[in-house]
């Protein structure tokens, strides 16, 4: 269950997110079957972590993002015993998730702890990445919405997760707002302070998140974040069998297997999806915007409820500079949409 | 008698609790006590004319014949190695940190319950906040299977002690729904917003509502509570009327048919810091009109 031996011999270590990230795109509905079937895939084509919880990380089953369909701790219960070499990791929101909730699931056998914050932040993980590393797990500082950041200030973030005992920092690009320079500049600049090496979690909301991993790869970064046929929030995340493919192609080495993550997305990860990753223009928006990628089913379903525009509810959370979390901020903007529509007709 | 009182803390909450101290006429502020002694918060106090020393509880401690009751703005961590010698001196605390040693109390809902108790928890900014509501829409129904509350705060509103103590806020938040609103069961959640300029205060409680609820009851119920927390926290207020929405919705507590959305907006008096603090406002204004109510029930005993 140790990633480490393999990181030696290849270039960036492939974290898979299908799990997690992909959550949002089911709306949390995983059972314990599509849990074993999809880590038994990706352990086989040699993804060295995956990542379960749901989709706002470990406690994220709530009225505001949504319940988990089952007990986000029994499918990491059934993802550690089927895992042969992955490790297995969890992601936790400070705010949302607690400390206790890290001690219960190094009980059931998960060996990474993702501590991910707002990038502005940081200073809110100090207790969870203290208590992840107490309990023996490898703990990446994860900070989000990094293009709310610049370069500098991200630096100075990331130097306190650093601080706190965080193995790796990771920027996550969770509105799929970047350009492939706003990575090669932040990867950069974290890759230059910091002593703990770089990861990035890339969306596509732009249609850039292959080419913007590869762009952090050179840049210096040695973990690239992906989801099997890109499943996740948003117009969804890095597809991780086309960055295995792209890879390849550049002589980069991943220790995965391309052709072994292409089946998984196809016969394992696609009859699952509810429906497929595409740049719709709901989904483009959040990437224009720069709006939390999580947000878009939500406000779909708002949309839907008070029969407003679902493109105006994300143009105007934008707008408010609202960040991961704000959920229940879709139902404001929603309800004050309704009015000013309905002052309007009356007029 | 006014009560002597002492402000333990002397940052951002200890501050703004200090300019509404200085206007009422039943507690008699005499200290602010801190522990650094450059810090912004005891030059502020001096200038107002109070004692600030700066070692910390132990002058509490040293002076307690001379003072009858202390408002503790440090943090759990330093409430919970001094309540008991708070209690033995005599002094009543109430502690605005999420330590929860002594009773919650939730001013719309129970002040009255606890007023001869030594030692009164004021929960949490986001506790004051979202268990009037949960309480309102229980009062208004059978059961409450579920409720849940989101607290915004802007990040500049958002002292050290909060950061670091993260899980101190939710759980305690989390335990106030079940225990003081009625909730069967329930969460917190906390998220901090950089935005600049710094967001107000925002607040969103979901209840989730069993067969057979009187909607309108509910509906009701919320306004008059609002109407009731503004009396003491005037920025109170409902940002969008409450709505109730169509489910299934698979709560901790079972399914339900509905749930109710209340958003709620919390403006700061600017007392110490700007408006858009009304975490700090609703926490220290729920704790004057405990500190009131206490002074005044000591009063009503015949010693």
């Amino acid at each position: 269950m140790s990633a480490s031996t393999d990181q030696a011999s290849v270039d960036y270590r492939l974290i898979d997110s299908t799990l997690r990230d992909g959550s949002h795109a089911i709306s949390h509905q995983y059972d314990a079957d599509q849990v074993i079937a999809i880590v038994r895939g990706l352990d086989a084509a040699g993804v060295q972590v995956i990542e379960i919880a749901h989709g706002d990380g470990l406690g994220g089953s709530s009225f505001n993002y949504g319940f988990s369909k089952v007990d986000e701790k029994e499918l990491i219960a059934r993802a550690c015993d089927e895992a042969k070499n992955s490790t297995i990791a969890c992601l936790l929101l400070p705010g949302i998730g607690l400390a206790d909730d890290l001690k219960d699931v190094r009980e059931l056998g998960v060996g990474m702890a993702r501590i991910a914050t707002h990038c502005t932040e940081a200073d809110i993980s100090e207790q969870h990445i203290k208590t992840a590393k107490e309990l023996g797990m490898e703990t990446i500082g994860f900070m989000m919405m990094a293009h709310m950041n610049s370069p500098e200030g991200l630096v100075e973030q990331a130097l306190l997760m650093q601080s706190y005992g965080a193995d790796a920092i990771y920027i996550a690009d969770s509105a799929g707002a970047m350009t492939t320079e706003d990575v090669r500049r932040r990867v950069n600049a974290l890759v230059e302070a910091l002593e703990v090496p770089v990861g990035v979690h890339a969306h596509n909301n732009l249609s850039m998140a292959v080419a913007n991993s590869i762009a952090a790869y050179e840049e210096g970064a040695s973990n690239l974040d992906g989801t099997s046929a890109g499943l996740g929030a948003g117009a969804g995340n890095c597809p991780t069998e086309i960055l295995a493919a792209v890879s390849n192609k550049y002589g980069i080495s991943t220790g995965v297997d391309a052709l072994k993550l292409m089946d998984v997305a196809e016969e394992v990860v696609r009859p699952m999806m509810p429906r497929q990753q595409v740049i719709d223009r709901a989904g483009l928006i959040l990437g224009y915007a720069g709006v939390y990628g999580s947000f878009l089913l939500h406000a779909q379903r708002a949309a839907e409820r008070y029969n407003v525009s679902q493109a105006e509810i994300l143009l105007e959370l934008g707008r408010r500079q609202v960040v991961g979390g704000q959920e229940d901020m879709i139902i404001d903007v929603a309800l004050e949409l309704a009015r000013k529509h309905a002052e309007k007709e009356g007029k | 008698m006014p009560k002597r009182c002492a402000i333990v803390g002397s940052g951002n909450i200890g501050s703004d609790l200090m300019y509404k101290m200085l206007r009422s006429d039943v507690l008699d502020l005499v200290a602010v006590v801190g522990i650094d002694p450059e810090s912004d918060g005891l030059a502020r106090a001096r200038e107002a004319g109070l004692e600030a020393p700066h070692t910390g509880p132990d002058w509490i401690l040293e002076n307690a014949h001379d003072i009858d009751m202390i408002f503790d703005a440090t943090s759990a961590y330093v409430h919970v190695r001094y309540y008991k010698k708070y209690a033995e001196a005599g002094i009543t605390a109430i502690d605005l940190t999420p330590a929860a040693r002594g009773p919650k109390v939730i001013p719309p809902v129970n002040l009255y319950d606890h007023l001869d108790a030594p030692n009164i928890n004021m929960v949490t900014c986001g506790g004051q906040a979202t268990t009037p509501m949960v309480y309102a829409i229980r009062r208004a129904i059978e059961t409450l299977p579920y409720a849940e509350m989101v607290s915004t705060v802007s990040s500049k509103s958002a002292g050290p002690g909060t950061r670091q103590n993260i899980d101190e806020f939710t759980k305690t938040t989390s335990t106030a729904l079940r225990e003081i609103g009625g909730a069967e069961h329930s969460k917190a959640i906390i998220v901090l917003n950089p935005a600049e300029p710094p967001i107000l205060m925002r607040n969103t409680v979901f209840a989730g509502l069993p067969e057979g609820s009187d909607h309108s009851a509910v509906l009701d119920s919320i306004h008059e509570m609002a109407a009731e927390v503004s009396k003491y926290v005037p920025g109170y207020r409902l940002k969008n009327p409450p709505v109730i929405e169509e489910g299934p919705f698979f709560t901790p507590g079972g399914e339900v048919p509905h749930r109710a959305v209340v958003l709620l907006e919390v403006e700061g008096a600017g007392d110490y810091l700007p408006t858009y603090a009304g975490n700090l406002d609703i926490m220290t204004a729920a704790a004057m009109r405990v500190g009131e109510a206490v002074a005044h029930a000591q009063e009503e005993v015949p010693v």
